[in-house]
């Protein structure tokens, strides 16, 4: 198992020297513009876009290379499930019916399901190189000021930072229990049947829930302590201030968003762009 | 029934929506029960989201399961599954309604307080996932009206074993080792 959530490996280029705050920004706007949009022309430009900061943040494939493996495995079975459950939403869709080539009666493949399935995994994949490069060149420490800063209440962004500091020492609870659990004869693999692994996990969650309590006691007395909590504004440590690079990002990002809205109200007068008529 | 203490967001409850979400996350990235059916697994995780909103209120379940959830997916996918997410909120936020009326920290949890947390947790889940979860899915991603119903009915059904399972046991247990109110007597 792995204990370390990720990497964050300290570089200086473009990327990694902008704030949290626009890398934050940039994630949530790029992702507005291809949530609006099934236009898979819009969808692409901005794949270009985040592919670009991908490359220019550099950061390695090692770092990514489990990412990309999940990520293939859920793409394989979304557009699996998608065609086994409605074959001809494309068609439904767009209206029109292309074939071009059948299997059974049912299961008969359309350009239009074809469009469909490609535009639905690109709007999927355009937004991951900018999911990355917020989860890895963001210094930990700042995601939580960078969130409070464009107004997110602090004591929900400080739930996320101290949730980013605990999951190593959770994971470590996790690993010990379920050592010494097994140790004394507990059965996790798949051997078990359904009830009984569910009693197994339970063996595991009951010890972990109670020192985590006793943590939460501890902590948040802490907290109290030091007078967490007494104003409506706080400070942070790892704040950076926003630059020239910064605006540039996040208008490249907004006149994305624009492009989005623009394209389906003047170009397509629909979310759905169609080639077919 | 206290509505007003479930709106409290003190600096307890934020220690524990965070290590909440950290176990949710841990839960979520490496123990899940399959159930046979292909790709459906029972997620431990919603048990345990819903211990903590019984303990600590709708605020905090809603928060640990959305930053668990979200954390979770964009550290696995790098990206971020929103209507999923959001419905992991929903199903949070309601969980912890049960706080209202449950007073698992004095140690109580008879039968009828067990029937009312399993209501309210079957509640969220069919509401987050059989009518949020699917209705999301179809307006941000656009996906076929009958997987997502049928996603989403098999998503309530194995939240609903999860929280009604491994959320009823650990609040029992829980409360067992609460001294309750008025327990010490004075011996003559």
């Amino acid at each position: 198992m792995n204990t370390k959530l990720f990497d964050y490996v300290e570089r200086h280029n473009f990327i990694y020297d902008l704030s949290g705050v626009t890398k934050f920004l940039c994630f949530m706007i790029a992702g507005a513009a291809v949530m609006f949009t099934y236009d898979i022309r819009v969808m692409i430009v901005v794949f270009v876009v985040s592919v670009i900061a991908f490359f220019l943040s550099r950061i390695t494939f090692r770092q990514i290379r489990v990412m990309v493996a999940y990520v293939a495995i859920f793409i394989l079975m979304n557009i699996v499930l998608t065609f086994l459950f409605n074959p001809q939403y494309g068609v439904e869709i767009y209206g029109t019916k292309h074939v071009l080539f059948t299997i059974t009666q049912r299961y008969t493949l359309t350009s239009e399901q074809l469009l469909y399935q490609v535009s639905k995994v690109m709007k999927y994949c355009s937004i991951i190189p900018l999911g990355m490069i917020f989860i890895l060149a963001t210094h930990p420490s700042e995601m939580a000021s960078s969130m409070n800063r464009i107004g997110i209440p602090y004591k929900a962004t400080y739930a996320l930072a101290l949730t980013l500091r605990y999951f190593p020492d959770v994971i470590r609870d996790y690993q010990d229990i379920s050592v010494a659990q097994q140790a004394r004869g507990l059965d996790l693999s798949r051997k078990e049947r359904f009830a009984s692994r569910i009693k197994n996990v339970l063996n595991i969650c009951v010890p972990l829930i109670f020192t985590t309590l006793d943590r939460i006691e501890l902590i948040s007395n802490a907290m109290d302590l030091r007078g967490f909590g007494m104003q409506k504004k706080r400070t942070w440590y790892c704040a950076k201030k926003l630059t020239k690079n910064d605006y540039l990002s996040i208008g490249i990002c907004v006149l994305l968003l624009l492009l989005s809205v623009a394209v389906s109200i003047f170009v397509n007068h629909s979310r759905y762009y169609n080639p077919f008529i | 029934m206290d509505w007003k203490k479930c709106w409290k967001f003190g600096t307890k409850t934020i220690v524990a929506t965070a290590l909440g979400a950290a176990i949710f996350l841990v839960l979520n990235m490496f123990v899940k029960v399959p159930t046979g059916i292909p790709e459906t697994q029972v997620q431990t995780c919603y048990g345990i989201c819903a211990f903590f909103a019984a303990l600590f209120g709708p605020i905090c379940g809603a928060l640990i399961a959305f930053i668990g959830h979200a954390l979770g997916d964009a550290i696995s996918y790098g990206s971020v599954w929103w209507s999923w997410v959001i419905a992991s909120g929903v199903a949070g936020c309601v969980y912890g309604f049960s706080f209202a009326k449950l007073r698992v920290d004095e140690g109580v949890f008879g039968g009828k307080d067990i029937l009312f947390f399993n209501i309210v947790q079957v509640i969220g889940n069919v509401i987050a996932w059989i009518v949020v979860a699917p209705v999301l899915d179809i307006v941000i991603y656009g996906e076929p009206v009958n997987l997502v119903f049928t996603q989403g009915v098999v998503a309530a059904i194995c939240n609903i074993v999860s929280a009604g399972v491994i959320g009823t046991l650990l609040l029992f247990i829980y409360s067992k080792t609460r001294s309750s109110k008025g327990s010490l007597k004075k011996e003559n």
